[in-house]
């Protein structure tokens, strides 16, 4: 219960306000919390996730389609060939900054890759695998 | 005389301005956002208005992605897209759905790329503009500002 205040606070912050990686992990770990009460994320699983061959989308099979296997790289977008820049916080220190952002992309991407929304626990976990991966 | 030279300027320096397509003076943090992610916020002279609306109408299925916005943002958009568009005479038909690289204005302005070019992987679509031109964000697509250094000139 001690993380709602975060959840709150992120939602009621709106549009572009920013926030750490970790702010934003803990608000998606408290809403994975209310079905899963034991719920902690987990970077190993993120990774997984990160990792996984859905093959929903042709062109898009996996994450690494567009994001290469290496969070860290400069990916590609595969069909546009337009760069896309890291993933993971330590290279690139704009990601999982604002809240808005990351839940409009996982909204598009989840769709895209998995073929569904990404439950609120594996948002945790990806945020986590994100802000730690080196 | 000084209109003379005036006349002279112009007539040197207009062939080069289609060099230079910046992102119009007040352009919206939302067409950057929604349409500069997977693509490049393409500049808005580049299709005509008609071609845009058909665009904006079609984004839940835009080019094989789901790239719908919310309908204010769209809006937004949309509005300004069309206020930016450029002139249909001119580009020449984009086909359907509107392709910016099918206008004749493009395919002129590229007709000297050899096709393999097309297919490098550091460009790999027609739709990359930057994977050539490397100033393309800031506006800038001057045949002399390459990328590739066999395309240079």
């Amino acid at each position: 219960m001690r993380l709602f205040p975060a959840l709150l606070l992120l939602l009621a912050a709106g549009v572009s306000h920013a926030a750490t990686p970790l702010q934003i992990g803990q608000a998606y770990a408290a809403e994975a919390a209310t079905s899963q009460p034991a719920f902690a994320p987990s970077a190993k699983r993120g990774e997984a996730l990160f990792r996984q061959r859905f093959a929903i989308s042709e062109k898009m099979p996996t994450c690494a389609s567009c994001h290469t296997d290496n969070p860290l790289a400069t990916g590609q977008h595969v069909v546009t060939g337009k760069a896309v820049r890291p993933l993971a916080v330590t290279a690139n220190g704009e990601r999982f900054s604002d809240p808005a952002k990351v839940e409009k992309w996982f909204g598009r991407n989840c769709k895209e890759v998995i073929g569904r929304a990404c439950t609120p626990a594996e948002k945790a976990d990806f945020v986590a695998y994100m802000g730690e991966a080196r | 005389m000084k209109r003379l030279a005036l006349i002279a300027f112009l007539g040197c320096a207009l062939p080069a301005l289609a060099d230079r397509l910046p992102l119009p003076a007040g352009t919206p943090a939302s067409y950057k956002s929604e349409c500069g992610s997977c693509h490049l916020a393409y500049p808005p002279a580049l299709l005509s208005s008609g071609d845009w609306r058909r665009t904006m109408a079609g984004l839940k299925e835009h080019f094989g992605s789901d790239a719908a916005v919310d309908p204010k943002i769209g809006q937004e958009i949309g509005a300004f897209l069309e206020r930016h568009a450029g002139n249909a005479g001119k580009l020449g038909s984009a086909g359907e759905p509107p392709r910016i690289s099918q206008t004749a204005q493009f395919i002129r302005e590229h007709r000297k790329i050899p096709a393999k070019f097309w297919q490098d992987p550091r460009v790999k679509s027609a739709a990359n503009c930057e994977g050539c031109h490397r100033g393309a964000a800031e506006g800038r697509y001057s045949e002399h500002d390459i990328a590739i250094p066999e395309l240079r000139r």
